[in-house]
């Protein structure tokens, strides 16, 4: 025999690692990443007048919005900080959470033609969701830092230190979301129920969450139990930087933490066991 | 050296309803599975013949397929609808995983099931050739390398900056098609594009597809129903029946084994007490066969020679057959008859009827046959809807190899002045 040794360069079997994420193989593919990321920014302000415009407007709106119904009607407390500030910190943070979860918790069952016609690494669409639910909180963020600006130059908050904390904030929330819309993206390919209870439990998290109120006015039973929100030190954390308020402790940010790394876990096993044969159950 | 190697491939689907009782099947499978015995849903399982009621709610769309591809070899893939070729395109090229077995492959792997996957209808041709070529595995560089290339190919150069949603039908499978044209792997799966786009496009994809496998020599495995095309293009052939690998080898063998797959279908014939045979108290069918006049294969080019045997009960009377040709749409091609006694003197016995359909009369394409037997041209004494069938495969015109429109493809004396 004169052929030359045989040689494999890949093996497609019923076999799989459950924590190989397939990191590099994902890095193979950036480029993808960078067209699904611009695929949703160019799509969605595709013949809208007012174009990227429309990402000032929803958090501008939503914050008076909760200035008149929670900061008016209800009085809610902010703790002393500036209404708008506290309720623009609240909803900058929010939309990119509930942006990027509602956006993971959808890739399967929201691209099942594409998945069902050719293969690239499935962990592709939640990254590049979680990435460009970034770019829209960076524009976002623009919005606060400009507002934040005029409050700290009339001296009307004391930010601290803590401000400094915020890329490691928002890449926890990033993997929060990233963990449990991949928990949810994978079973909801099987049982259709838990896109129900999405539905209204993203925004019901939202009253479990220091959004529209301080954690300091809870009271001391619901506050411990508020802890294990991995949420809730986040966004103590990031008003207490920036704006000098609240009740917050580096604990809080720990138990955040590991919550996420723990979740993420589950999310990297659920996510890889579905990802090679969910078109069949889809 | 081999490009690409299956060994015992299965893989079973689960049949009906997925969501009631799924729970209950998946804790089971997770009992078993944490005292390590055998997945208990995979002993069950039956072939894939969608035609009979199974008992079992699972069936194997593939079962134990084993075959190898050498390097720059085009292949074939025939069968049957429902034969279980997408389902092995789908495994080849990763969209889901085989129940059990290996496929171990040697190169880059590009897989064509569709075209066109993942265009945004909002975004202009030049994104979406960007974002398609992306989603197929290129890289920017490679994409922009090619892109004028890409836009050539599919002659749509004036639109390329308006969004998708605007082009045409046409325009947008020719875009779509020339992204994934230009694809570098050295393994090609393609699944039937071809049946997508005008005569004249399909011509341009095919001659693409014979470069790619002549001239450059990448290894291609190709599904289509157009046995032309894949005479043309391809050197082996995998010929899949009910899930199994029915023969492989030589693409001539293959599709010659294809067309007698069905030759149950194309062949009626009654053994046994004659009480029995298809019929009722004025005739008994015994015998009804369409085979090809000439060769092994019926193509546009062979005729088909269609024999009929019955017995005819009714004594005295004037009987005749009448042939009616449909195609699988139901259009009617002719409803012509043989008039088999005309002096009111039909015999209680067995009467023979054979006759030609000549060559270059039925286009490529399936046709089944109808057959009423009367009396005196206006009474029917039996009906048989539908008794057998069979398939015209298509052979080129001049280098055309894609299906004309049309159901009779005569030839003329065409004079050229």
């Amino acid at each position: 025999m004169n052929e030359p040794q045989q040689k494999w360069t890949e093996t497609i079997d019923d076999t799989h690692s459950l924590f190989d994420l397939k990191l590099k193989e994902v890095w193979k593919y950036k480029d993808l990443v960078y067209m699904f990321v611009k695929r949703d920014f160019v799509s969605s302000f595709k013949q809208t007048i007012l174009g990227p415009i429309w990402f000032f407007i929803n958090p501008i709106f939503t914050t008076i919005t909760y200035l008149i119904i929670f900061g008016k009607f209800a009085k809610l407390p902010t703790d002393g900080a500036p209404g708008i500030l506290f309720y623009l910190a609240g909803v900058t943070l929010w939309n990119y959470f509930s942006g990027a979860l509602l956006g993971t918790t959808n890739t399967f069952t929201g691209n099942a033609s594409i998945f069902g016609k050719v293969y690239f690494p499935r962990l592709v669409t939640p990254v590049s969701i979680v990435i460009s639910n970034l770019m829209r909180l960076i524009v976002q963020f623009l919005l606060f830092i400009a507002v934040w600006l005029y409050y700290l130059i009339n001296k009307e908050i004391h930010p601290n230190w803590w401000m400094l904390a915020t890329p490691f904030l928002i890449i926890i929330m990033a993997l929060f979301a990233l963990g449990v819309g991949m928990i949810f993206s994978s079973l909801t390919t099987k049982y259709k129920d838990l896109t129900m209870l999405l539905a209204f439990g993203v925004s019901l998290l939202m009253y479990a969450t220091p959004v529209i109120y301080p954690i300091s006015m809870l009271p001391g039973y619901f506050r411990s139990l508020a802890k294990y929100n991995p949420l809730t030190g986040i966004f103590e954390c990031f008003k207490y930087g920036w704006l000098g308020v609240g009740d917050f402790s580096p604990s809080m940010l720990i138990i955040s933490t590991i919550i996420t790394i723990v979740l993420l876990f589950i999310g990297i096993i659920t996510f890889n066991k579905v990802e090679r044969t969910f078109m069949d159950t889809v | 050296m081999l490009a690409l190697k299956a060994e015992n491939i299965s893989k079973q689907y689960r049949l009906g309803q997925v969501g009631t009782g799924t729970l209950s099947h998946d804790l089971n499978r997770f009992w078993h599975k944490i005292r390590g015995n055998e997945d208990p849903y995979l002993k069950i399982g039956e072939t894939n013949d969608r035609t009979t009621k199974g008992t079992s709610d699972y069936v194997w769309s593939l079962r134990d397929i084993n075959f190898e591809v050498k390097q720059g070899d085009a292949v074939g893939i025939v069968g049957r609808n429902g034969a279980g070729k997408s389902t092995l395109l789908k495994l080849l090229s990763k969209v889901t995983k085989p129940t059990t077995g290996t496929i171990r492959t040697n190169g880059r792997i590009a897989s064509l099931l569709e075209v066109g996957t993942g265009f945004h209808p909002e975004m202009t041709g030049r994104e979406n050739v960007f974002l398609n070529g992306a989603i197929l595995g290129m890289t920017r560089k490679e994409i922009t390398r090619k892109f004028d290339e890409i836009v050539d190919f599919s002659g749509v150069e004036r639109y390329i900056d308006t969004p998708v949603k605007r082009y045409s039908s046409g325009m947008y499978v020719r875009l779509a098609f020339a992204v994934a044209a230009h694809l570098e792997s050295e393994i090609l799966i393609v699944d039937e594009v071809l049946a997508v786009g005008d005569a004249d496009f399909q011509k341009k994809c095919l001659g693409k597809m014979g470069d790619v496998t002549k001239g450059e020599g990448r290894t291609i495995l190709f599904v289509s129903h157009n046995m032309t095309a894949i005479k043309e293009l391809c050197n082996t052939g995998i010929l899949l029946n009910q899930g199994q690998l029915a023969y492989s080898g030589n693409i001539l063998d293959t599709i010659v084994e294809y067309q007698k797959s069905s030759e149950a279908q194309s062949k009626y014939l009654h053994e046994g007490p004659v009480e029995t045979a298809l019929g009722n108290e004025n005739i008994k069918v015994l015998e009804f066969s369409a085979e090809p006049a000439q060769g092994e294969l019926i193509d546009i080019e062979s005729g088909i020679l269609v024999k009929l045997r019955f017995l005819s009960l009714k004594a005295g009377i004037n009987l005749d057959v009448t042939f009616e040709l449909r195609t699988y749409e139901e259009v009617p091609v002719f409803h012509t008859g043989a008039l088999v006694t005309t002096s009111n003197d039909s015999e209680v016995k067995e009467y023979s009827i054979e006759f030609i359909l000549p060559k270059n009369l039925l286009n490529a394409g399936n046709y089944y046959f109808k057959l009423i037997f009367g009396e005196d041209q206006r009474i029917p004494l039996f009906i048989a809807p539908s008794t057998i069938g069979f398939e015209v495969e298509n052979i080129k015109l001049g280098k055309n190899i894609a299906l004309l429109p049309g159901i009779i493809r005569p030839q003329f004396e065409f004079k050229i002045l």
